[in-house]
């Protein structure tokens, strides 16, 4: 291998660790509601449309930046607490997927809601980050990814710090281990849920921001969704530190499976190699890298 | 766009709906799948307005074609098949029906057996499956002014211009980024055959749909160092296809869109990365055009313009919508020359589109010089030789950068017919002659 061959599987490297913070911004939203309620929120990425377009829409209105960033995060804040009364508390104690399936439909709501509500035209979305690259040691690095990266580290410490050390943060836990315990010691789930969904509309916020950026603020942005579930499944549902490692681990596989291993089944594998490389995981571990082991008495 | 503007909209599509199963004298009527919601809604609602509008145009104007009014009702597919299937029979029982236009390759592809047993034309302007450019297997198909093999030699043409000549072609190095779609891989011959033809060097690459991450084959791309990259995309696939290039330092103005990767769609999310990207087109954008002006003047004026936001019209959609508008009406027109001035059957229509010729006075009488070229449609040669040009994004329009190229119709033509004879074979169709054309069914 030459020295210009192995800058490039550095770059590969690089780049698609990059694009894997990317995917783990977006996982991170759907930990957060599966954590405290076991909920896998499919409707996440309609939640990231939602946002993004919202925010655009009032921008191009002339509202300034931050308080449009303001707005749609209380319009998040609404839209959470009133998914938990209008959807999960009629709900609470039906299965799994019962939960799961309400919460596909509440993705098909939600986008219908966006277009109905901001229209269905496509939007550019500038944050005033220059994405021109810049070289170090032959390598071309992207500063919106890295900047993208630096804030999703960011929302993780910030995540970590809520969970581990405010009151909020505790009872989040709590319910994450044991609903019915915590029911008993007098914690509120549905305050609890609606606060959960609200974090999760938060996270959607962030990641609609830095999508929207990337791809132009669209319907397909709810898609993105596809790119978060190996991730979910290699990391774990339940863990954030999972969510990181596991984008990480699937962004820089993919890349390099499209780079060293596409040309010889065609190319255009790296749509299906991430779900291909989490299946492997849940084979070997069903609970995913990071997940935590079940133990059920039968 | 605001709730109540839809409500407005819904209840107008509504009373259309409902006033077309009204059968009125001497009417034309045109059935509509269109996709005003979805990811797809930004192209339908630019195309299917510029439709609608052109129609609307010739009913307040004209008072109809020849006295025929122009009806249309519209059914939502949401770009999706079988949505697109079950809008086509549901309206396919209203009398009157002009032709389909239901700009989707997939409704398109299963729609054809049903609208050949109807004997209804099915227009594909600008898209569908090369080989229903050859009239002799697909009497009922028209894609009308671009196949995307014309396509194809069109960009090569192009490329070969601005090295100065086709033989400066060989030894130059073009990658095809293409949509992981049927529609993405339909060229991968063509290019192959251009390739050895002109000796230029050709890599072909996959991005899988719907194409939101593109590092690797950006990375690819950078390493192989081309001339020039053909983006051949489709949705989101490109703006993340000129924002990747720009991150791995691949200049815009060194990749050339086809003709589904050059709307404001496309450019606008790419911000300045979209800067001096060129993209094929058979209709130039813009408002400066005598038509375009007449629908601002009396269809807008008159509070009857089908797009909602004013700033569309004479995007690249919209325009090619009002170009469909044009092909479909004067196809009504041509017929009707010949079986009288009334409501006229599928098959008169079809037979309209067959001798569907506009030479450039004649889109100039039509308020279009310059808009699109030209059409020459017959009866074996559905597609009409069209003409493309280019145009290049100044990050806030398109600007004209290019003379109407032709592109090479007669080496096409063979590989074409190769195509749908192999078809013709397959299913057991017998190929038409110019008298079975002749033949048409009135009623």
């Amino acid at each position: 291998m030459s020295y210009y061959d192995f800058l490039f599987v550095i770059e590969v490297l690089v780049g698609g660790l990059l694009s894997g913070v990317m995917y783990s911004l977006v996982a991170i939203g759907f930990v957060l509601i599966y954590k405290t309620s076991g909920v896998l929120n499919f409707a996440q990425g309609s939640m990231v449309l939602f946002a993004a377009l919202t925010f655009v829409s009032l921008v191009e209105r002339g509202i300034p930046f931050a308080l449009s960033l303001l707005i749609t995060f209380a319009v998040m804040v609404a839209l959470g607490f009133t998914i938990e009364r209008t959807v999960l508390r009629p709900l609470v104690n039906r299965s799994p997927m019962t939960l799961f399936m309400a919460t596909l439909g509440l993705s098909y709501i939600i986008e219908g809601a966006a277009q109905l509500i901001w229209g269905t035209q496509v939007h550019g979305l500038d944050l005033g980050i220059d994405d021109t690259p810049f070289e170090v040691g032959g390598i071309l690095i992207s500063s919106f990814d890295l900047l993208a990266a630096a804030i999703a580290a960011a929302m993780v410490a910030g995540l970590s710090a809520f969970f581990y050390w405010t009151r909020i943060g505790l009872a989040f836990r709590a319910v994450a281990d044991d609903q019915f315990a915590a029911l008993a010691v007098g914690l509120r789930l549905p305050r609890i849920w609606g606060t959960v969904w609200t974090a999760a509309g938060f996270v959607a916020l962030v990641a609609g921001l830095l999508w929207g950026a990337r791809l132009g603020v669209r319907f397909s942005l709810s898609l993105i969704v596809l790119k978060a579930l190996p991730v979910l499944v290699l990391g774990a549902f339940d863990s954030i530190l999972g969510a990181i490692v596991g984008g990480l681990i699937i962004g820089a596989s993919e890349k390099l499976a499209e780079v060293y291993l596409g040309p010889f089944v065609g190319g255009g594998i790296e749509g299906w190699f991430a779900y291909a490389l989490a299946l492997v995981v849940l084979l070997v571990r069903p609970s995913g890298l990071f997940g935590q082991k079940t133990v059920e008495r039968v | 766009m605001t709730f109540f503007s839809h409500l407005r909209k819904a209840a107008i599509a509504t009373a259309f709906v409902l006033g077309a199963t009204a059968v009125h004298a001497e009417e034309q009527y045109f059935p509509l799948q269109s996709y005003r919601v979805g990811p797809y809604a930004a192209g339908g609602t630019g195309f299917f307005g510029g439709f609608i509008d052109y129609l609307n145009l010739i009913n307040i104007r004209d008072g109809g074609v020849n006295g025929a009014k122009l009806a249309w009702s519209e059914g939502e597919t949401q770009y999706e098949v079988e949505k697109g299937v079950e809008v086509y029979e549901r309206l396919k029982s209203n009398p009157g029906i002009a032709a389909w236009n239901p700009l989707s390759v997939g409704i398109a592809y299963a729609m054809i057996d049903r609208i050949t047993d109807d004997k209804v034309p099915l227009i594909t302007i600008n898209h569908g499956r090369t080989d229903t450019t050859d009239g002799r297997v697909f009497p009922y198909v028209f894609p009308l002014l671009l196949n995307p093999y014309s396509e194809t030699s069109g960009i090569v043409n192009y490329i070969a211009s601005k090295e100065g000549g086709l033989d400066k072609l060989k030894g130059k190095n073009i990658v095809v980024l293409y949509h992981g779609s049927p529609y993405g891989k339909e060229t991968i011959p063509i290019y192959e055959l251009l390739s050895q033809k002109y000796g230029f060097e050709l890599s072909q690459i996959e991005v899988p749909h719907p194409g939101n991450e593109q590092q690797a084959q950006w990375l690819t791309i950078r390493r192989e160092h081309p001339d020039y990259v053909v983006l051949r995309g489709w949705g989101v696939m490109n703006p993340v296809a000129l924002k990747t290039a720009q991150k791995t330092g691949f200049p815009a103005d060194h990749i050339i869109g086809n003709v589904w990767s050059n709307s404001e769609e496309d450019v606008i999310p790419a911000g300045d990365a979209a800067k001096g990207y060129t993209a094929i087109t058979t209709q130039a954008s813009g408002e400066r055009y005598p038509v375009v002006q007449e629908i601002v003047k009396t269809v807008y004026g008159d509070g009857k313009g089908n797009l909602e936001d004013n700033s569309r019209i004479g995007s690249v959609y919209h325009n090619l919508g009002i170009v469909n508008g044009i092909l479909n009406v004067e196809a009504v027109r041509i017929a009707q020359a010949k079986f009288g001035n009334r409501t006229l059957t599928g098959d008169e229509v079809r037979w309209g589109f067959e001798h569907l010729k506009l030479d450039p006075a004649r889109v100039e009488a039509l308020g279009a010089k310059d808009l699109f070229h030209s059409i020459n449609v017959s009866w074996d040669n559905h597609e009409g030789d069209g003409y493309v040009t280019f145009q290049q994004w100044d990050g806030k329009k398109w600007n004209v950068v290019s003379d109407w190229i032709a592109p090479d119709w007669k080496l096409l033509r063979p590989i074409i017919e190769k195509s749908s004879e192999a078809y013709a074979k397959e299913k057991g169709i017998k190929i038409r002659t110019a008298e079975d054309a002749d033949a048409v069914v009135s009623n």
